[in-house]
């Protein structure tokens, strides 16, 4: 939704309005009457600083990016391997390790002695698990970076994942297992995911109760001893520091480090849901939540510029068509959006979402099936579509517009084997994508007949019964208790 | 405004350590103040990282200027600041302006028919119902949808957006450096000429913003918890508004208010990014210093009277239970605020604070725990709020006891050495960790300037921290937080969600 600099692209397109408005211009010196009479002077060039990349012979990549503004620095290792890769009879051991790898503490330090040494610095070091990844980062003052890298290497090389913590991560899950049926738009998130990918999916699948019980300390010894190795790891240091010194502290921590297996590529299936209507009954709310969703696609696909273009005049931002026809038109909605979710590895959701009041549940189903034909007989007009490529362009800027921004993109290419100049790219595509493009797309993975509805809401309020669009299947959300599958060993 | 000296010489010796280019010389070189003539306070901060620079329009107005009927007017004006100007936004506003007089003449008569003391007829409701729906589509017709946010992102804006608190509003985005001027221009047309064209459906969008909120049990505790907190404060009423008046309030409503409170001795406009004061204020002084003068509104009358007894709120939910409660204390600008900001710290910050050691680490009661300084706002006396969510299995009256055994100790015992020191760090470190986002720092300086009188108010306040004393934490808790300044709002479980049966049971 945000890119570039103010490029060609808008210049053109108001080249001759800035013409045309010259004598107006003249005859009021101070200020423009009208906004077409401003014409923006061209940005002037600014060439992001490239992060530096090491690799190591170990395998083990790393980026330095300076950035001497503020006196901090700032480090993320990146591991390969994530809750997509862990059993499905344990969903919720990575969070769990990474919650642990950290409270657990090292060898040498409890979690808790870790914690008064860096909140007394008011340093940061902490650990996390995702689908695909965990991640151990670092943030403190220059001045402190001796003790706290020094932290850093000692949890990811000695973790101890200390018993007694191991409660207090699974209070903070089953604590989330416990709530996870208090917001209407959570529950529609994640059983939307659920029948796009598959209720077993990696990508869909949540703890409960049972899982959850079933992860013991020997198993986040065994995922650590597992992934963490430096052919898995990106490193990505930003912060103030001078390079060649930061290398040279970097070579001395891990040129020692010895290889280990690669972690498992991503092998998960895709198969996008049973179309039909799918209903969650929750009573206490006033207002219904709707998705209709499909499988959307990856960011590899040489459709991405046109489904970017598309998704920005469709569903992005304060002017899309979405927006205008069911927000500011028909005050149906105050969320409302949609688009062809796009991921690095993985399929995303294609997703149109809103909320609305009770008695207008069916009325803003057929709000979203307008919307639908209406792409079919009046896809992207011309002026839709400058406006949508105008947008993404002018704001390309924002993708790159602090050194940490660039540090980060860098990273995520390197991590899923992007090009390098993946952002580049992205402008030419987006600057070459037609209307046709825009078309097709909307063609080729749009199509109504395939989409799960699933509504979120209390039925009886609703204006029409979702049965009018055909056998309605109920999902139940229900808890799994706790019971049978207490503490394993 | 108060200690200047002596915080700029604590500002020398905080910033020594840092890089040249954060200390406070630099800062001050960095940043130009100037109240425009109509009242208008522009602040500019240069920091050109990248050609970019980002804005934040702080109106000091929010939902504290509203009362009963007008509940939720604030948070409305600024929606239709999104939908565009006499020349933004329509086709043709000569007829526009008739087809909305129109509008709100049919409203206005249908409203007093439906909401009439006397038994309505319903017919003649129903007929002046069309007749305002009528004049509605009639209207619509010279409308050019969201074409405000549409220039703004063709332009190439980022994170266009804005916001309503109990005590402000505000507009913000991101644009390229070289838009200054279309930004200037829309951003004083916004507020020169705004039309409130599409109001009513506009209404219905922000009533669907309040259904959010009060599908969730978190909201309903919440808007229940701060309602039992003020008996004659505005701050006791939703920013949002209660559903009556978003169903009532019309478009001469929202007029009104803004006329009175968006004056320019109302407003502070702060630009940070790729941009020189030199240039960039003659172009906000040619635009935005065409808003009219007129007085800055007189200051709010009431006040929260001393509350004299404990307020207890239950919620039954069929969900897990939630722990709230708050005591009154005084207000940002009060002598004694760093000292709640140095409790604050202490009690939620990180895994080291008390409450997390407690409730969290030790007694496994609860799977997050805080307090915070500043409820529902900050400009006004206020509450300090302390919270938990609670692991399953556990009750808010176990939350309670255990959190009230964390305040009794801050109340009878010193803190530590090492607990004042590690606040102290942490208040300077944080501070300097914000200074490095345009939007970010816009929002931080805009915010200290009106709140303060003086964007130095920013760095005063963190040395104020540093002059915090363990008497001063003692002597605070001692003097508020006690029982009858107390209110509770705790959520009980009704059926924990665990037995088939419990999903029918919704209240």
């Amino acid at each position: 939704m945000n890119p570039p600099r103010i490029g060609i692209v808008v210049y053109l397109a108001h080249l001759w309005l800035a013409f045309g408005s010259t004598a107006v211009r003249a005859q009021r010196a101070d200020v423009a009457t009208d906004w077409k009479e401003i014409q923006a002077p061209a940005l002037h060039s600014f060439h992001p600083q490239p992060p530096k990349r090491i690799q190591l012979s170990n395998g083990m990549v790393i980026f330095l990016q300076e950035d001497h503004e503020l006196p901090f620095i700032r480090g993320t290792a990146r591991i390969r391997g994530g809750s997509r890769d862990e059993p499905a009879e344990k969903a919720g051991l990575v969070q769990i390790y990474g919650e642990v790898w950290r409270t657990g503490g090292t060898r040498g330090k409890t979690g808790d002695q870790l914690d008064d040494y860096l909140e007394a610095h008011a340093a940061k070091v902490e650990t996390s698990g995702a689908h695909d990844s965990t991640s151990i980062t670092w943030d403190c003052l220059k001045e402190n970076l001796d003790d706290v890298f020094k932290v850093f290497l000692e949890l990811l090389h000695e973790p101890e994942f200390r018993e007694d913590k191991l409660p207090l991560a699974k209070n903070q899950l089953n604590t989330a297992i416990s709530r996870r049926n208090d917001e209407p738009f959570q529950i529609a998130f994640r059983e939307a995911s659920k029948l796009v990918y598959g209720a077993d999916s990696p990508y869909a699948r949540v703890s409960e109760y049972a899982t959850v019980a079933a992860v013991t300390r020997q198993d986040l010894v065994s995922w650590h001893k597992q992934y963490v190795h430096p052919n898995n790891v990106i490193l990505g240091v930003v912060g103030d520091f001078d390079a060649a010194k930061m290398e040279a502290r970097l070579r001395e921590a891990f040129d020692f480090w010895r290889k280990g297996p690669a972690a498992p590529k991503n092998q998960v299936p895709f198969k996008g849901p049973k179309p039909g209507i799918y209903f969650v009954a929750k009573d206490d709310v006033t207002a219904s939540t709707v998705q209709m969703i499909d499988l959307g696609t990856t960011r590899d696909n040489p459709d991405y510029y046109a489904i970017e273009v598309f998704n920005q005049f469709f569903g992005g931002g304060f002017s899309s068509r979405l927006f205008s026809n069911i927000r500011s038109k028909k005050g149906l909605a105050y969320a409302v959006g949609g688009g062809v979710g796009t991921e690095f590895d993985h399929p995303g959701i294609l997703r149109l979402f809103l909320g609305t009041k009770s008695k207008t549940t069916a009325a803003a189903i057929d709000a979203f099936n307008e919307e639908l034909n209406t792409l079919k007989t009046d896809p992207a007009t011309t002026q839709e579509l400058t406006k949508a490529k105008e947008a993404i362009l002018n704001s390309f800027v924002f993708r790159f517009d602090s050194k940490e921004k660039v540090l980060n993109e860098r990273l995520s290419y390197e991590f899923y084997g992007y090009p390098t100049d993946f952002l580049e790219r992205y402008r030419a595509g987006i600057e070459k994508v037609t209307q046709q493009d825009v078309s097709r797309v909307a063609q080729k993975y749009i199509h109504k007949d395939r989409l799960a509805v699933l509504v979120v809401g209390k039925a009886a309020d609703f204006d029409k019964p979702l049965s009018t669009y055909g056998p309605v299947t109920t999902i139940d959300v229900t808890i799994p208790p706790a019971t049978g599958a207490t503490s394993k060993p | 405004m108060r200690n200047v000296r002596v915080s700029v010489v604590y500002l020398c010796a905080l910033v020594s350590t840092l890089a040249s280019a954060q200390d406070l010389a630099s800062f001050e070189k960095r940043i130009t103040l100037k109240v425009l003539n109509n009242g208008l306070t522009v602040l500019v901060c240069e920091r050109p990282e990248a050609p970019v620079f980002s804005f934040f329009t702080h109106v000091d107005v929010g939902s504290d200027r509203e009362y009963p009927g007008i509940t939720g007017l604030a948070h409305m004006f600024e929606h239709m600041a999104f939908k565009g100007t006499d020349k933004i936004g329509t086709n043709n506003y000569g007829d526009e302006k008739g087809a909305l007089e129109r509008v709100e003449q049919a409203y206005q008569a249908y409203d007093r028919e439906r909401r009439g003391e006397a038994k309505q007829d319903d017919k003649k409701v129903a007929e002046l119902e069309k007749a305002w729906k009528d004049a509605i589509a009639e209207a619509q017709k010279y409308v050019v949808t969201d074409q405000f946010g549409e220039i703004v992102e063709r332009r190439g804006g980022a994170g266009l957006n804005a916001f309503t608190s109990h005590e402000e509003t505000g507009y913000f985005y991101s644009f390229p450096s070289n838009q200054v001027e279309l930004w200037a221009y829309l951003e004083s047309e916004r507020f020169l000429h705004p039309v409130l064209r599409e109001f009513y459906k506009e209404r219905d969008v922000v009533h669907e913003e309040r259904r959010l909120s009060e599908s969730q049990p978190f909201g309903r505790l919440l808007e229940q918890f701060t309602a039992a907190a003020y008996t004659a404060h505005p701050y006791g009423q939703p920013v949002v508004g209660w559903s009556s008046d978003l169903e009532s309030f019309s478009a001469v409503d929202a007029q009104n208010f803004y006329r009175k409170y968006y004056v320019p001795a109302n407003m502070v406009v702060t630009l940070v990014g790729d941009v020189k004061a030199s240039e960039v204020l003659p172009i906000v002084e040619r635009y935005l210093g065409r808003l009219h003068a007129e007085p800055k509104p007189e200051p709010l009358r009431t006040v929260e009277p001393p509350q004299n007894s404990e307020r207890i709120v239950i919620l039954h939910e069929t969900t897990q239970p939630i722990f709230i409660e708050g005591y009154h204390k005084p207000g940002a600008l009060d002598k004694d605020d760093a000292i709640y900001d140095a409790l604050q710290d202490l009690m939620s910050n990180g895994r080291t604070s008390r409450l997390h050691r407690s409730l969290v680490r030790d007694k496994k009661i609860a799977a997050v725990s805080g307090g915070f300084n500043g409820f529902p706002g900050g400009k006004y006396p206020n509450l300090f709020v302390f919270f938990a969510i609670s692991t399953p299995g556990h009750t808010p009256e176990e939350i309670r006891d255990a959190i009230h055994s964390e305040i009794e100790r801050v109340k009878t015992q010193d803190i530590t050495d090492e607990e004042l020191q590690m606040v102290k760090t942490r208040a300077r470190a944080d501070l300097i960790r914000q200074l490095g986002d345009n939007q970010g720092l816009a929002f931080q300086l805009g915010s200290a300037q009106s709140l303060y009188g003086d964007w130095r108010g920013l760095f005063r306040h963190v040395s104020d921290i540093e002059k915090v004393s363990k008497a001063d934490i003692r002597r605070v808790a001692n003097s508020n937080f006690v029982e009858s300044n107390r209110t509770i709002a705790m959520m009980e479980s009704t059926k924990l969600a665990q037995a088939p049966a419990a999903a029918k049971e919704g209240k």
